[in-house]
């Protein structure tokens, strides 16, 4: 009898070890509800808001996925990740994609397995000070007292940055925004760095944002962006066409606004291969025709969202700069629809 | 006569595994072994294959490449163009630092509020059962965060020492700098002293090249460097106060032979203190008082406010359960001792002293292991403050940036298994010098 059921459980923990092979899409479907990986919690790009629904321009991101797959912007589980949970979590299957400020580097593509579907804000490493302090230049601060958030690529720029400019300073290693936020209001560091876009974020967060400048100097390329695990190149598939459906929709002027008008077939072939009105590319995604009408009118186009949650009339009063569309002189740009 | 017959050999049957209770208790055994073993395969199976699956290798290789990373607390010489290895040796020694640090200040602090609460004086003996209670009934975390809140919140930031008024001074002589960065404490310094020399020095290793060839020690030569001074120092200090024990062995001789005993405390604090000044002075001992200088305070010893929260909030905690370990232990000596102690005509601080605390502590020790062992262990909640530990180095930072949760997880077990298991053999050594032999 004994025997027989530690053998039972043998056999069922062998299947359970074997049931996750299954395709992502099928398990989305199958559970109703995206699982997206986002931040802990960072004004403009990812945080809930007084109702603790989430909002922001990377939660866009999972909105549109989820009303792509699922047909409902709201079928989305937010798991909230820190710099160094992030790809354990998506390794591990607890979320189906992550967007969350992830810098897109070669050893996280190749080494850790991730596949990053593209880049939705292109980003640089800033320096952000209290005027008080009188810096003008990340070139001033040698000897200083540093927050950084631990476990990302900034903390590998810092060092690089100053050992090439042969400053010496004081790390202060961090785990989340808020406490870094915390300990440089205390003046418990001179100088807090990260992501330039995270420094807006963090600055309008503050009680007084007057008092407090980034300074010019950009250390680094961040090219932030979605990411998915290797190996399930369907659901890469359908993250990665999902944003740049969202670019070229801003591209071709399709908006929140006018997509049904233009769901109901125009001149160009272009907009309505993406809409479903000719051709069957949501069919070769494994999703419907209207994928894409679904994912437009959940938050607009791409243009609309970066409006919506960090443009210049949000608190964060982010200009376009690198991430206007490749028409008006940025690096925003989508591959065809065709 | 009497014909020996032997007992009828009974030829052995495979049911008599399951029968005979000669062999059944064994059958058992080797059942539940078999089944341990076949859970542990399938586990570890289960691992590599899933391993295989991600794609993923498993290799230490990465711990040989550099880290790319700076850490704040360092020990032993350390940049970002060391190797992950070494800056696991870094964390390493940074939690060694912070349990020793908590041992002994939990020891003390423990020893003391367990007598306290052994009190006659109703008030003092309820002060410390209130401290104890509050601390052991909090987890520690939340103590290591509070301190560091208190650190960073109410203690002033470097620009408040600045100016004509500032707003916050300097203690002691201008010598202690408390800031919400952490305290800056002087540092010795030897104004002509005679070096360091590397240990374990790789000929491979650029730092090493001009000191072998008799030129300036860099910092980066060597696994880590030994200061000659430091040597020096307790050198003559051991030696002095092994005169001093040959002086007390003289006296106790002296004693026995004449009945008077001549003073030693004189010659004793001449033989230990005057020799060590006189090589302080050679040396050209001075302290580095901290200034502010630019953003910090530079110069001096600077303690971190995560070292200080973590220290402190460790220690407290410890010590709470200690002082339940002393407390017990006290009270397991039988009262007739102090009795007896006190018709002799001893004090109550001389009982304590003389009498009780010596058999107390064959009571203690054993317990007071468990906690040093605990508090090392907790030393690794160090990441709620981000002080740099071998949990933030090796388990955090190198963990994230290379992606390596099995290599670095099994290191990192490894780590504290071997620390913990030295603790408790070293500890556990000197418990059985000193316990009560009975024969």
């Amino acid at each position: 009898m004994k025997k027989s059921v530690f053998l039972g459980a043998l056999t069922i923990a062998g299947l359970a070890a074997t049931a996750s092979v299954a395709s992502t899409l099928d398990d989305v479907k199958a559970r109703g509800k995206l699982n997206c990986g986002v931040s802990t919690g960072l004004v403009g790009f990812a945080a809930p808001d007084a109702n603790g629904r989430w909002n922001g321009f990377d939660v866009a991101v999972c909105r549109a996925v989820a009303a792509a797959v699922l047909g409902d912007s709201d079928a989305v589980n937010f798991v909230p990740t820190t710099g160094k949970t992030r790809f354990t979590a998506l390794a591990s299957g607890e979320v189906d994609m992550l967007a969350r400020n992830t810098t897109w580097t070669f050893t996280r593509d190749v080494d850790l397995k991730f596949e990053f579907v593209g880049v939705n804000y292109y980003d640089g490493q800033g320096f952000m000070v209290p005027k008080s302090l009188g810096v003008s230049s990340a070139k001033e601060l040698d000897g200083a007292t540093v927050c950084i958030q631990t476990g990302t690529t900034t903390e590998l720029n810092l060092a690089d940055y100053f050992r090439s400019n042969n400053m010496s300073y004081e790390p202060v290693p961090i785990e989340t925004n808020a406490e870094a936020q915390q300990q440089f209001l205390a003046g418990a560091c001179d100088t807090l760095t990260t992501d330039a876009s995270g420094l807006a974020a963090t600055r309008a967060a503050f009680e007084n944002p007057d008092d407090f400048v980034v300074l010019p100097e950009i250390i680094s390329k961040e090219p932030l962006g979605p990411l998915v695990r290797h190996g399930d190149n369907q659901w890469g598939d359908i993250v990665r066409w999902v944003l740049n459906g969202l670019i070229s929709a801003e591209e071709l002027g399709i908006t929140s606004a006018n997509v049904d008008e233009l769901a109901k077939g125009t001149n160009n072939p272009e907009i309505n291969r993406m809409l479903g009105t000719e051709g069957n590319l949501g069919e070769m995604l494994g999703l419907d025709k209207e994928w894409l009408i679904r994912a437009i009118k959940v938050a607009g186009n791409y243009g609309e969202i970066f409006e919506a949650n960090i443009g210049e009339k949000t608190p964060l009063g982010l200009s376009r700069g690198l991430n206007a569309q490749w028409t008006e002189g940025g690096l925003i740009y989508s591959p065809p629809f065709r | 006569m009497t014909t020996m017959t032997d007992p009828p050999r009974e030829s052995f049957r495979l049911s008599m595994l399951l029968y005979d209770s000669r062999y059944r208790s064994m059958t058992i055994q080797i059942i539940v072994l078999m089944g341990f073993m076949l859970g542990a395969a399938w586990l570890i199976n289960n691992a590599v294959q899933n391993l295989a699956e991600a794609g993923k290798t498993f290799s230490f290789r990465f711990m040989s490449e550099p880290s790319g990373y700076d850490i704040n607390q360092r020990l032993i010489d350390y940049s970002s163009r060391s190797t992950h290895a070494r800056a696991a040796v870094v964390g390493i020694l940074n939690t060694l630092l912070v349990a020793l640090m908590g041992c002994i200040a939990a020891t003390v602090l423990g020893v003391i509020l367990g007598i306290l609460r052994l009190s006659k004086n109703w008030m003092v003996s309820r002060l410390a059962a209130v401290y104890v209670e509050a601390m052991r009934n909090v987890p520690v975390l939340l103590w290591i965060v509070l301190t560091m809140a208190i650190m960073v919140e109410f203690m002033p930031a470097p620009r408040e020492f600045r100016g004509e008024e500032p707003e916050a001074r300097m203690y002691l002589f201008d010598s202690v700098a408390i800031t919400n960065r952490g305290v800056y404490i002087p540092e010795p310094k030897f104004a002509n002293g005679l070096g360091d020399i590397p240990v374990a020095i790789s000929l491979r290793s650029e730092g090493c090249e001009s000191y072998l060839e008799g030129g300036e020690l860099a910092d980066s030569c060597g696994l880590f460097q030994i200061s000659l001074d430091l040597w020096l120092i307790i050198a003559v200090l051991l030696a002095g106060i092994f005169t001093a024990k040959l002086n007390v062995k003289r006296a106790n001789r002296i004693q026995a032979a004449t009945g008077e005993r001549p003073n030693t405390l004189w010659v004793n604090l001449a033989v230990i203190i005057l020799p060590t000044l006189a090589v302080l002075w050679y040396l050209g001992f001075y302290l580095d008082k901290p200034e502010l200088k630019g953003f910090n305070f530079r110069g001096g010893i600077h303690m971190r406010n995560s070292l200080i929260a973590l220290w402190l909030a460790l220690s407290l905690y410890t010590a709470a359960f200690i002082a339940e370990i002393v407390r017990a232990g006290i009270l397991a000596i039988p009262k007739g001792q102090s009795e007896a102690a006190a018709a002799l005509g001893l004090r109550q601080g001389k009982i304590m002293r003389l009498v009780i605390l010596p058999q107390a502590w064959r009571v203690i020790f054993p317990p007071l292991i468990s906690q040093f062992l605990n508090l090392t262990k907790n030393s690794s909640l160090a990441i709620a403050v981000g002080y740099m530990d071998v949990t933030g180095t090796l388990g955090g930072i190198t963990l994230n940036q290379t992606g390596r949760e099995m290599e670095t997880v099994l290191l990192l077990m490894l780590v504290y298994l071997v620390i913990s298991l030295s603790i408790s053999s070293v500890m556990n050594a000197y418990n059985r010098r000193n316990a009560l032999k009975e024969r």
